[in-house]
């Protein structure tokens, strides 16, 4: 779950970490902040600047006009449903903060640079002298002193020195109290007046931790939090449905594609290959899917009823990887259903079936009943796309 | 020989008395594993398969030595169960369970590290040495691991449970035998990832090749390649990256939770420009594993 800025600068301000004075606004009307200010979109994506959803207005009636403006926008397919307007600072220097996983090293990273305001893995890539990276420990968070061993290699001293480590060090254990993924500081300003202030922030939460964060979890159910993203088309929406049927595996989870050739694949890497093969031999899928564990008749039945609806779409293809826990015969009979209630016949319209595994011999026989060409494990994922897009092509 | 466990190894099994864990211990039992005890807290007394079940895994370890554990709890209390294995001593540790908060598998894997311990997952269907040892789900019932599983001198690892057994599979169907199968498991972070497992790999006299199944997103495949060019992995790798069609599809989830692709990092792309830097064989279909395995076998 990405936060939205403000949200993220709550979590800040509520550990010690100072953030612009600013006021979230939901509707055009009286700005009570004093100008100049910044008014920023509040939407779940990074980029927002280059997109125009930053701006800055020098007086009352400017701010006024251009919140009015950014509230009826979309920004990176977001609507803008709230601004954050916030006072306009005089900064002497800007700082780069991170907190993330390496999921490599599999420690939590602290990532530290003088040179905020940009795209950290540009500079660390560029001139990674800039970039300070110190692992720490989950079980100890990041100490101030290692905060300051950090921010001192960037010839950083005073209490500048002092302030950047004590608010780098909260920032781990937001991090950690939080079951963040990321906390990024970026930039946080040093003003001319010697304050330090978190200009821009992003926090992101592990969905799988969720359940320990109630608040978090609740607003991540709320529908008008974000408005915008990818949005499902109803081809792709109806599958949900279909896979909500009941709740016995999955059938379903499903993407639309503009090809003629229906697919049911699974479980997730199988899909991908299974995916990629009927690509690599020429097929064009009308859709990606994932089935696995063990769908019931039903859903498999609805699902492919639902493919062949799509316009253009002629064939199926059902390939999975050799299967412990899915019934074949279960995935035979709901395919074979679906063709003969749309009344088409399961021998042309089942252009390959390659599930091996559990219940196979009782799979294959409701196949060859119906006439159909299936594939056993001695055929590989691979080999069935071939068979299929081969069988799709000369009809 | 193969790696990390042999018939020999004592297995228990936390939370035996879970409906998935009594089908994956018979399953285990069957093939020939060494299921000692199994563990479920405010169960002590039962038994499952003839297994005993334990309150604590120090009562279990103290009656029957174990030097593994599958761990098959709720998401919550896989962080517990985990640190309560590693404290009693137990020195392989496979985490069957999804969605572990990520925080949580860290800090295992970091008290397992100290230990000298290995974890695999978690979401990880486990482990299989053909014809010796099954730790975990993978391959199912054992006469489906019979038919898709043979001994001989291919490792597998792979960040899809079901493509392990896929591939193990394809192998067998081709007269191939595998040496030590790994679902590495699908989340971002897992205990071993190829980085950690190829090394131990290249050192298995058993085993001559390694096949890896690998996937968008992460960069454990970039860092891999730069592994094998630095330290000079004398094993044969043959990789197949699956999902490169998600490369034009930025943003969009697909299977794994780790398959998340951000700008350029972590395609299918990039992962295969970096193998052919390296000198790892990349498999444009998953036949080719084959054809390109028999030039070295």
């Amino acid at each position: 779950m990405r936060l939205l800025e403000y949200e993220s600068k709550e979590i800040l301000a509520k550990k010690g970490i100072p953030t612009p004075a600013g006021v979230l606004v939901y509707s055009p009307g009286t700005i009570s902040l004093p100008p100049p200010v910044v008014i920023k979109a509040q939407i779940p994506i990074g980029g927002r600047q280059k997109a125009g959803g930053v701006v800055e207005a020098l007086d009352q009636k400017e701010a006024e006009y251009k919140v009015e403006q950014m509230l009826s926008r979309t920004v990176r397919d977001y609507r803008v449903n709230k601004v954050l307007v916030e006072e306009k600072l005089d900064t002497a220097q800007e700082f780069y903060l991170g907190i993330t996983y390496d999921t490599v090293a599999k420690e939590p990273i602290a990532i530290f640079s003088a040179e905020g305001g940009v795209d950290i893995e540009q500079l660390a890539e560029r001139e990674p002298e800039k970039v300070q990276k110190r692992h720490f420990s989950v079980r100890t968070g990041l100490p101030e002193y290692t905060a300051r061993e950090m921010i001192s290699q960037a010839s950083i001293t005073g209490r500048t020195l002092l302030g950047l480590s004590n608010i780098f060090s909260l920032l781990a254990t937001i991090f950690l109290e939080n079951d963040a993924t990321v906390t990024e500081i970026n930039p946080l300003a040093q003003t001319k007046d010697g304050k330090r202030v978190a200009l821009d922030c992003h926090v992101e939460i592990d969905d799988d931790a969720l359940y320990r964060n109630p608040p978090l979890a609740q607003k991540e159910k709320d529908p008008h939090r974000v408005e915008g993203g990818r949005i499902a088309s109803d081809f792709e929406k109806k599958a949900t449905e279909i896979d909500n049927l009941d709740q016995r595996g999955v059938a379903g989870r499903l993407i639309e594609f503009d090809g003629n050739l229906g697919l049911i694949i699974g479980g997730g890497g199988a899909s991908l290959t299974a995916f990629d093969a009927v690509q690599r031999h020429g097929g064009h899928p009308a859709n990606y899917c994932e089935i696995g564990g063990n769908p019931s008749v039903l859903k498999t039945k609805e699902l492919t009823k639902h493919i062949l609806s799509k316009p253009g779409v002629e064939k199926i293809a059902v390939i999975m990887n050799v299967v412990s826990n899915t019934r074949v015969d279960l995935i035979a009979r709901g395919v074979i259903k679906g063709i003969v209630e749309v009344g088409k016949n399961p021998s042309e319209t089942l252009c390959v079936f390659r599930v091996p595994g559990a219940w196979e011999e009782e799979g294959f026989k409701i196949l060859s009943k119906y006439g159909v060409d299936y594939c056993d494990r001695t055929v590989s994922i691979d080999e069935a796309a071939r068979r299929g897009v081969e069988k799709l092509t000369k009809g | 020989m193969a790696i990390l466990a042999n018939k020999d190894t004592r297995i228990i099994v936390q939370g035996i008395t879970g409906r998935e864990a009594v089908t994956f211990t018979k399953d285990m039992i069957d093939y020939g594993s060494k299921v000692v005890a199994g563990v479920t807290p405010g169960k002590g007394g039962q038994t499952v398969h003839g297994v005993p079940v334990f309150d604590t895994v120090y009562q279990a370890v103290r009656q029957h030595s174990a030097e593994a554990s599958v761990i098959s709890v709720p998401p919550a209390m896989v962080r517990g169960a985990a640190l309560e294995a590693l404290s009693n001593g137990i020195k392989l540790l496979v985490l069957v369970t999804e969605r572990v908060p990520e925080k949580d598998t860290i800090e295992v894997v970091g008290v397992a590290r100290a230990d000298g311990a290995v974890v695999i997952g978690p979401n990880t269907l486990g482990m299989i040495n053909p014809h010796t040892v099954k730790i975990g789900m993978a391959g199912g019932p054992v006469e489906h691991v019979k038919k898709a599983y043979m001994p001989g001198p291919v490792a597998i690892a792979s960040r899809s449970g079901g493509m392990t057994t896929e591939i193990a599979n394809l192998l067998t169907t081709h007269g191939i035998g595998q040496s030590t199968c790994i679902s590495i498991g699908g989340d971002p972070v897992v205990g071993s990832n190829f980085l950690d497992l190829i090394p131990l790999f290249d050192k298995d006299p058993d085993t001559k090749a390694i096949v890896l199944f690998c996937e968008p997103g992460g960069v454990i495949e970039e860092r891999l390649s730069e592994l094998v060019l630095s330290e000079e992995i004398k094993t044969p790798i043959v990789a197949f990256v699956a999902g490169r069609f998600v490369d034009t599809m930025p943003g969009v989830r697909f299977g794994h939770a780790a398959t998340i692709v951000e700008g350029k990092r972590g395609t299918a792309a990039g992962k295969i420009e970096q193998f052919q830097k390296a000198g790892i064989h990349v498999a444009e279909g998953l036949n080719d594993i084959v054809s390109i395995l028999e030039t070295f076998l």
